[in-house]
């Protein structure tokens, strides 16, 4: 039912997976997300899906395994230690091709760190932080509007190769409350889930399924030839085609820019307002904003390092962002950070300004 | 002379490759058979689906004509629970080493026992970590020689884990009990056992557990017939068989 609301990055996150069809949600408490897991406790059972309160992050992981396993739309919620606990699951979800979503609205590490703001997890989000090197594709929404819309494509991605997807969001993200119009979105149509676990007896052709988080490490009935080398093929080209097919990025003012900010998330929200103020002095400043972070938009980056454009990341870390930006521009252009550091305070809490933003701009715009 | 069937292979048993995993003397192939004849009997094998942990037990229900997923080492009750929460009519069914069940899934079995879910859990109890060659595992004996207890296995680290018992007090617990496949009379015993643990989960009573007895000549260093005779001596004794909990409500 389409109509407008105001509500919390958190919430809209919860109300889009609602919108896409999600049927089963696990989470376990931790701040700053627990506005989505209370959002499905309530929410959930009365729309006729099932909600279950995880033993822990790894609990959660697991369980919602298994719930993609009887092929359920099926998703988790957490923020940075949690996140850090379900990486040995999603390893196991990309290599046995099980679709799901998972939402990471990020705090502050390492360690112990803090409940507050912070962007610490790109680096375990675009890398496949558990073992055995995966990929999955990194949503990173940077208004509440794209906390609903983002996770509805989550869904679809997820169905659409049978793999994890991680929505990459914030503390400021989650948080801020803007007003988002709530609309099913209609990405097309996904494979069936004819290789669910539902018992045989359910299945057209009366014969049983099995599923293997080590698919080719072992014989399995259907494929008794399998090979390990022939799974991670598999993988390969799975991998490849979500690299090839769904990079998507925002551009603001970059046509002219001689210096290009790059950032996500919240970070990108500050950085947007420090392009209007630089652009209001006359500097031609421009924004350009992953919104996947994996797959990663070298190729735009890329184009303008051939320009001859100076590229000022902004990140909320000590630098994670940049590793990929230095990657797409090779060696072509200036690549310099603006980090954690630069924060107005030194407590927990502290934010890096459009006003700092603006100095270091200044500083190298030359 | 007439001929003696002295083995009748069950219907639902599958010969995969993966039969070859395991070693002489090994009981896991006798588990195996006893599961797929009960699965057999409550004519309930279009709706199981089976979830084994990692270790030797890893290939159980590649091995019987039912769905299946081979998980990571230890979260196999998680698992179980996302399967049946979302198929609540389906039989789900784990199978798990004691390593896999009391040592690193410990937390998640336990919350799946204290959340009551239907599910039956089956743990095999060989007293060690069998497929990475003979460790010591929460379960292995007082004085057992194993590869990470060299001198025996001393109290300081603590004393056997007796996991059947442990539950049993637990109000979502509707069954729990051990078994052995030592014997004839204990195979039969213990396929009783087993048709309890996953009626309690046809009936929507609550959590079924179903611990086993199984010998490990391998990680023991024993002989086959040795190692009926150390389960009958040292194991039986510390770990009896029998039902510790068989309600058919839990409140």
């Amino acid at each position: 039912m389409n109509h407008r609301e105001l509500m919390s990055g958190n919430e809209a996150v919860a109300v889009g997976a609602a919108e896409a069809g999600c049927s089963f949600f696990t989470g376990y408490p931790i701040t700053p997300q627990n506005e989505i897991t209370e959002w499905f406790a309530r929410e959930l059972p009365k729309r006729g899906g099932v909600f279950l309160q995880s033993e822990s992050e790894t609990g959660s992981i697991q369980i919602l395994l298994g719930a993609a396993v009887a092929g359920a739309r099926a998703m988790t919620s957490t923020s940075s230690m949690g996140w850090a606990l379900m990486q040995e699951g999603i390893s196991d979800m990309v290599s046995a091709d099980l679709p799901c979503v998972i939402v990471n609205v990020q705090r502050a590490g390492p360690g112990g760190g803090n409940i507050h703001n912070a962007q610490m997890d790109y680096l375990t989000a675009t890398r496949g932080g558990g073992h055995g090197g995966y990929k999955n594709i990194v949503l990173a929404p940077a208004s509440v509007q794209e906390c609903c819309d983002l996770t509805q494509l989550a869904f679809y991605l997820a169905d659409k190769y049978c793999n994890p997807v991680i929505v990459l969001s914030d503390a400021v993200i989650g948080h801020m409350e803007e007003s988002v119009e709530v609309k099913a979105l209609d990405f097309g149509p996904v494979p069936p889930k004819d290789w669910a676990l539902v018992g045989k007896a359910n299945r057209k052709d009366g014969k049983r399924r099995g599923l293997n988080i080590s698919r080719g490490s072992m014989p399995e009935p259907q494929n008794p030839n399998m090979t390990y080398l022939g799974h991670m093929e598999l993988l390969d080209r799975k991998f490849k085609a979500m690299a090839a097919a769904e990079v998507r990025y925002d551009t603001y003012q970059i046509d002219d820019a001689k210096l290009v900010l790059v950032a996500y998330g919240s970070s990108a929200r500050t950085c947007r307002k420090a392009v209007d103020l630089t652009r209001a002095q006359g500097l031609k400043v421009g924004l350009l904003r992953p919104i996947t972070l994996w797959p990663f938009p070298t190729q735009p980056i890329k184009e303008k390092a051939k320009q001859g454009v100076k590229f000022l990341v902004v990140e909320d870390s000590l630098g994670q962002l940049i590793d990929d930006v230095q990657l797409a521009v090779e060696g072509r252009a200036e690549v310099h950070l603006l980090g954690m550091l630069a924060r107005h305070i030194p407590g927990p809490g502290g934010f890096i300004f459009p006003n700092r933003i603006v100095a270091e701009i200044e500083k190298l715009y030359g | 002379m007439d001929k003696v069937q002295v083995y009748k292979q069950p219907r639902l048993y599958i010969y995969t490759a993966w039969a070859g995993m395991k070693c002489t003397g090994c009981h896991l192939p006798i588990i195996e058979r006893l599961i797929a004849e009960v699965i057999d009997e409550l004519g309930i094998e279009g709706r199981t689906i089976g979830i084994m942990g990692v270790g030797c037990h890893g290939a159980t229900f590649a091995m019987i004509d039912v769905d299946f997923m081979p998980v990571a080492h230890g979260p196999s009750a998680a698992v179980a629970t996302g399967i049946k929460r979302v198929l609540p009519d389906a039989v789900v069914i784990t199978m798990q080493g004691d390593g896999d069940c009391s040592a690193i899934g410990a937390g998640h079995f336990l919350n799946a026992v204290h959340r009551a879910e239907k599910i039956t859990v089956i743990m095999t109890n060989n007293a060690v970590f069998g497929t990475t060659g003979g460790q010591m595992a929460p379960t292995t004996l007082i004085g057992q020689v194993t590869l990470t207890t060299p001198t025996g296995r001393d109290p300081s680290i603590g004393y056997p884990a007796h996991i059947a018992e442990l539950i049993a007090p637990v109000k979502g617990v509707a069954y729990s009990a051990r078994g052995a496949v030592n014997s004839a009379a204990n195979y039969q015993r213990t396929k009783k056992y087993l048709r309890s643990a996953i009626e309690k989960q046809l009936n929507k009573v609550g959590f079924g557990f179903l611990e086993i007895l199984s010998a490990c000549p391998t990680d023991w260093h024993m002989s086959p017939l040795e190692s009926l005779k150390w389960m009958e001596e040292k194991m039986i004794p510390e770990f009896p068989v029998g039902e510790f909990k068989n309600v058919d409500r839990v409140e």
